[in-house]
Formats: structure tokens, C-alpha cells, sequence
């Protein structure tokens, strides 16, 4: 079934995200975009208004005002602002999918776990950019071999870096440690970001650390990424594995490693360059992982989906 | 009147880079109450990439922060404990259990140009009531006006000091006095200079900051400290009497510490010298803790360190981006291989 959607939140990512969604999806309706400045102030309503799309000025209210139009809604706004919303969204019987860091509902990423979350929740959150693109990767080895601690450290370009990075650096890394954790399966889970002011940008790029047993079938392991890297690129065109699966063993590192290697994966994350520039990869990432969350929603058979339950009654 | 110098060995934090963090807390007891009782002004503790920087990427530290902060701070009765965190690496629950183990300074470093990501850390640290300094890595990346409009953000989060932080070893004498001297000239704060030795400018390049008008200034004992190690603490305290400046630090104390406590814990492989490695660190302009990393790369793959280091230069890579030297060295070992198989098949 296709799913009738609103975007909250005009700003990068929101616009980001309609473009997305107009370019590409089949299973996606984009009924509305709001925001809370007039038209006239909002570059993302007034690109909402040129592609023909419904807005709204009026924040919550707005979406309170229609809310038989939609089955879902995509938060692009604050963290502190979706803790606002997000008993709005469920008293409205709208299943919502969050960007920003708030983490009402449970950990999303599409490729991993997002069939296991939507039975029981209205609301997904999809983590951090860099939890997107690396939590895949854990779980990849992980699903071969247990994975006792994993590391990843993003690298952004600091033109992608926005206010809202650059005054919540721990909320990136602790968040995303938890989500290699979480949804990754890694017993143990470090972030690590740091922002590249080079020009031209840098494209967005992260490298993946799991240690595992020094048994441990490399090649399977390799195998195991190289499919992953499959299934995200099916909604993350961009996503790409720059470095297979290589190990580090007790000769390559100055601690000790006891009966475990290190594998290091790495991986670059191009944009789409819809709105965003290609190197704001770790923006593209976010916004189409919460397209291919909502895509796999609406795939879903009707018994199975966690469209429609309350709101119908 | 005689300007007085603020002295900050780092020997147990900068020092750790030359030992791949594998100071004990014991041995680090030991090189603290040594430079306790030389009336050393501040002795810095935490893993070289700062608090939360035991990891893979950097090296996991023989013990954690909290156990090296219980060894070091009972040693210390007038010397100030400071911690160093980069924000990206390290978190406001590092901040607080420093401050719970007995941190009095809580330094703060960021990338030349990305100062905005350490509002939350000062205001905590402030709150906290500790002093706060800002530190600015990779200082020969951004022109003195880029530096000084960083320096101003620290400031306005509450800053009580901002180091120009030659983290490359890569300026000149002149570079330093036109950053140091722009930022004592603009801010109301204290300004602070670091350097490293990788062009042998250590001790000059903190000369000329003191004479820019800098009043605090890191070293480390026998020069320890990331590449070719920092500007040596013994000689700074010597140096800076002889060119009248008032230094708190006993130099016969500090020269016991150094040679008699420190130099027996360091094996001759750890021992930074000014070599053909470390010197390319300041040509190239590439963070000198990735001197050691760079070297096990090259072993790895087959691949002359300097090559590597000539290449992250040439990619601007900053602090924190450690896991780029595998990167450019298996792919300057494959660029290798091709030229090799096509040589061979051109016979």
C-alpha cells in the first residue's frame, strides 16, 4: 500500500528529504511539509510550494488541522521539539519517524532491525547519521562472529557539520555507541567524530573496528559486508565499502589483544545531490534511511503493518 | 618587573603518545610526585588523545583516566591537576568523573577552526566551577585571524585562558608571533603556546610566544611528547631563568625529575628524537601523534613512512583521523603493486 506522508520540519534535512521522496518513491505520498515561520521566511516551504506540495505554518497545529491526511510523519525538526510532538503524533494515530536525536521510540536502522521494531511502536527513531552507516557494518560481522567491542569514527566535512552537530558532540557519540550496542549487537560500542574543514569537502567517511575471536572465518566475514553493502545501497545509492574487512592482529597494535583480532572496515558516503551537496553524505544518509524505513513500512502485508491501528477505530 | 611563566608538563598526558599510553598508574605516580616537589606549576594527566581517547583508533592506555588520576593526585600539594578532553573523542561524563577524582583544570581542545563544537564542555567545566582552557590544535592551518576569531568563541564560553597549539610542529618563529601576538592583543584572557620539535623550534618557538606576550607554556620532561616531543620541560625552566623571566619550577628539581625519575621508565625505541620521521611532521604539517601509528602502517605494508605522511599532509587531515594512515598506506601499497606488475610485464 502507499502511505500518505508530512514532513515537520522544513529546514536541510526536510528539504533534503521531500526531494527525496518526490524523486524516487513509489510507496510515499508527500501530502505536506510544515513548518513554524510564513512562507516568505522558509526556504523549505517556499521549495515545498514550487514542487506543488501542500504547506503548513502553523507547526503542531497544522498537523493537528490535518491529520486525516496523513499515515505518517517525518520529525526533522529538534530533539527537544519531537519530546513536544510526539504525544501529539500518537494521540493522532500517526506512525512517526524521527531525525533527530530524541529517541522516544526504539533504534531504526532499515537493514538491520527495522522488521523487529515495528510491531510494537508508533514512533522509530533513526539513530545518528554516523550510527546509519556503520551500525550495518557491526551487525554484518556480528551475524558471523560475536563481536566484543566495536569502534567507528565518523568524519565530516565541517561545511555538513550543522549548529546542531556542533553543539551536541556528545549526544553523536553516545548515541551512536549505544546504537552499535543496541542494534548493532556489539557487546561493547565507542563513537568517535571529528569534523574536516579541507577544501574541497571531504566526502563523509567512517571507519568500522570490531573485535572478535582470532578464529574467526575472515572471508565469511567479508562476505557478510559485501552483502549488507547490497541491502543498504538499495535505499543509500551512495553507500560504498572503501576497505573490505582487514585484520590487525597483536603485531599491529601497541595494547594487548588477548585471543582477539581487529577487523577494519571503511566506508565513504556520497549524497545524492539533491538539495544537498555530494559530500554532505552523512545528511543523504539520515534522510534515506528514514525514506527506506517508511518504504519498508509501507511494503509491508496490512496485518503486519503498524499503519492505521489506533486512528481507524 | 619580571613576567612571570606559567609551566605545564604534560609529560603524563602529551608523553603519552611516546609510549603508546602504557604509562602505569604507578609509574605515573612516581614522574608526578617528582615534579610535585620540584614546584612544578601543573602536571596534565589523561591518555594522549585526551580523556575517552582509549580506544582502537588511538590505543587503549594501560589503565583508565580515574585509575591514573587516583595514583597522581595524592602526590600533589601545590602543583594543579589538569585533564585534557577533545570534544568528538571525549564526553561531559569524563569532564565529571575528572572532577570527581581531582581535576583542577579541565583543557579543552578543538580542530584550528572548529572551536563551536566545545560550547556544552566549557559551560559544564565553568559550571563546575573549575578553570577552563581552550586549545587550539593545528594552529599552522588557519591564518592569525581565523586563530583569533576561534580564540574569541572560547572566550565567549567561558574561556579562562586559549593555547595556540603547534601540534605539527610545523611554525616557523614568525608564525607564532603573529598568532600570539594577535590573540594577546585581542582577547582579555590569558594566552597559552604548545609546541612540538618536529623542525628542532621547540624551545625557540616558545620563546618567541613568551615574547609575544604568552604567559603559560607546555613542555614535557626530556622533551617527551607526540613526533619528535614537545619543548623540553627542563630546558624551558633553565632557558626561560637565564632570559629573566620568573619561572616557579626548581631547575635542579626539574632536571632530577626528568633524568632520574622519567628517563629509566623510557625504553630507547620510545624516546622521541628529531629523525627523519618526525621531521617530516613539521614539513608536512601532520599531527604529531600520528608519528608511531604511521610507522607500524609502514612496517605493515611495506611502505616508507614518510610517503605516508607526505600524503596525509597533502590531505589536510586533522587530529582525531588516526584511521586514515591504514587507509593511505594499503592504498600507496597497492598503487605500489600495480607499478610493480606493470614494470614486470613491460620486460
Amino acid at each position: 500500500m502507499s502511505l500518505d506522508a508530512a514532513i515537520v520540519g522544513p529546514g536541510n534535512i526536510g528539504t533534503d528529504l521531500m526531494y527525496k521522496i518526490l524523486d524516487r518513491s513509489d510507496d510515499i505520498d508527500l501530502q505536506r511539509m510544515v513548518g513554524i515561520f510564513p512562507v516568505e521566511e522558509s526556504e523549505g516551504l517556499q521549495a515545498a510550494v514550487e514542487q506543488g506540495i501542500d504547506v503548513g505554518t502553523e507547526g503542531i497545529d497544522s498537523i493537528k488541522e490535518h491529520a486525516d491526511e496523513f499515515d505518517i510523519v517525518f520529525e526533522a525538526t529538534s530533539a527537544g521539539i519531537h519530546e513536544q510532538h510526539a504525544p501529539v503524533y500518537e494521540d493522532l494515530g500517526l506512525f512517526a519517524i524521527d531525525l533527530t536525536p530524541a529517541a522516544i521510540g526504539p533504534y531504526t536502522v532499515p537493514v538491520v532491525n527495522l522488521d523487529e521494531v515495528i510491531g510494537d511502536t508508533q514512533n522509530i527513531n533513526m539513530v545518528t547519521c554516523g550510527g546509519q552507516a556503520t551500525i550495518p557494518l557491526v551487525h554484518a560481522v556480528n551475524r558471523v562472529s560475536n563481536v566484543e567491542y566495536a569502534e567507528m569514527i565518523s568524519h565530516i566535512a565541517s561545511k555538513s557539520a550543522g549548529p546542531g552537530t556542533r553543539g551536541n558532540m556528545d549526544k553523536f557519540t553516545q548515541t551512536t555507541a549505544a546504537g552499535l550496542e543496541e542494534v548493532g549487537g556489539a557487546d561493547e560500542g565507542k563513537a568517535i567524530i571529528t569534523l574536516n574543514p579541507a577544501e574541497p569537502p571531504i566526502m563523509m567517511r567512517n571507519t568500522v573496528y570490531t573485535m572478535v575471536d582470532e578464529n574467526t572465518d575472515v572471508d565469511e566475514v567479508r562476505d557478510s559486508v559485501s552483502r549488507i553493502e547490497a541491502d543498504v545501497q538499495t535505499y543509500v545509492p551512495g553507500y560504498e565499502v572503501t576497505l573490505e574487512p582487514t585484520v590487525k592482529n597483536q603485531d599491529d597494535v601497541a595494547f594487548d589483544l588477548g585471543d582477539s583480532i581487529i577487523l577494519t572496515t571503511m566506508i565513504e558516503v556520497e549524497g545524492e545531490g539533491q538539495h544537498l551537496p555530494p559530500y554532505a553524505g552523512n545528511l543523504d544518509i539520515m534522510t534515506s534511511a528514514a525514506l527506506g524505513a517508511a518504504e519498508r513500512i509501507a511494503q509491508q502485508p496490512a496485518d503486519a503493518s503498524p499503519i492505521g491501528g489506533v486512528s481507524d477505530d | 618587573m619580571t613576567d612571570s611563566v606559567r609551566l605545564v608538563d604534560m609529560t603524563l598526558r602529551d608523553g603519552m603518545h611516546a609510549v603508546d599510553h602504557q604509562f602505569t598508574p604507578e609509574e605515573m605516580a612516581d614522574v608526578a610526585s617528582a615534579l610535585d616537589a620540584a614546584e612544578m606549576d601543573v602536571v596534565e594527566v589523561s591518555h594522549g588523545d585526551g580523556m575517552g581517547g582509549s580506544s582502537i583508533n588511538y590505543g587503549f592506555s594501560a589503565a583508565s583516566t580515574e585509575e591514573y588520576l587516583d595514583a597522581v593526585a595524592p602526590e600533589l600539594t601545590d602543583t594543579e591537576l589538569s585533564v585534557l578532553m577533545l570534544p568528538g573523542i571525549g564526553t561531559i561524563e569524563e569532564i565529571d568523573m575528572a572532577i570527581d577524582h581531582g581535576a583542577d583544570i579541565c583543557r579543552i581542545a578543538t580542530h584550528v577552526t572548529e572551536a563551536d563544537v566545545s560550547e556544552e564542555h566549557f559551560e559544564y567545566v565553568k559550571d563546575q566551577g573549575l578553570e577552563a582552557n581552550g586549545l587550539l590544535m593545528l594552529s599552522h592551518m588557519a591564518e592569525p585571524e581565523t586563530v583569533l576569531e576561534q580564540a574569541q568563541l572560547m572566550e565567549s564560553y567561558g574561556a579562562d585562558a586559549v593555547y595556540v597549539m603547534d601540534s605539527a610542529g610545523a611554525l616557523l618563529p614568525s608564525d607564532v608571533r603573529d598568532r600570539v601576538s594577535l590573540l594577546t592583543d585581542e582577547l582579555s584572557i590569558d594566552v597559552g603556546f604548545h609546541a612540538h620539535n618536529n623542525l628542532g623550534l621547540a624551545i625557540g618557538n616558545s620563546l618567541a610566544a613568551l615574547d609575544s606576550g604568552a604567559v603559560t607554556i607546555d613542555g614535557c620532561l626530556r622533551g617527551l611528547g607526540a613526533g619528535s616531543g614537545n619543548a623540553q620541560m627542563e630546558v624551558l625552566v633553565g632557558t626561560l631563568e637565564k632570559a629573566g623571566y620568573d619561572v616557579n619550577p626548581d631547575f635542579f628539581g626539574t632536571m632530577d625529575a626528568a633524568e632520574d625519575v622519567l628517563v629509566p621508565m623510557i625504553s630507547d625505541d620510545e624516546m622521541p628524537e628529531l629523525d627523519n620521521d618526525s621531521l617530516l611532521l613539521g614539513y608536512a604539517g601532520v599531527y604529531s601523534s600520528f608519528l608511531r601509528h604511521t610507522r607500524r602502517a609502514g612496517e605493515k605494508y611495506d611502505i616508507d613512512p614518510r610517503e605516508i605522511l607526505i600524503e596525509l599532509g597533502e590531505m589536510e587531515v586533522v587530529g582525531g583521523q588516526e584511521d586514515l594512515i591504514t587507509d593511505v598506506a594499503s592504498r600507496l601499497a597497492s598503487e605500489k603493486d600495480a607499478e610493480t606488475a606493470e614494470a614486470a610485464s613491460d620486460d
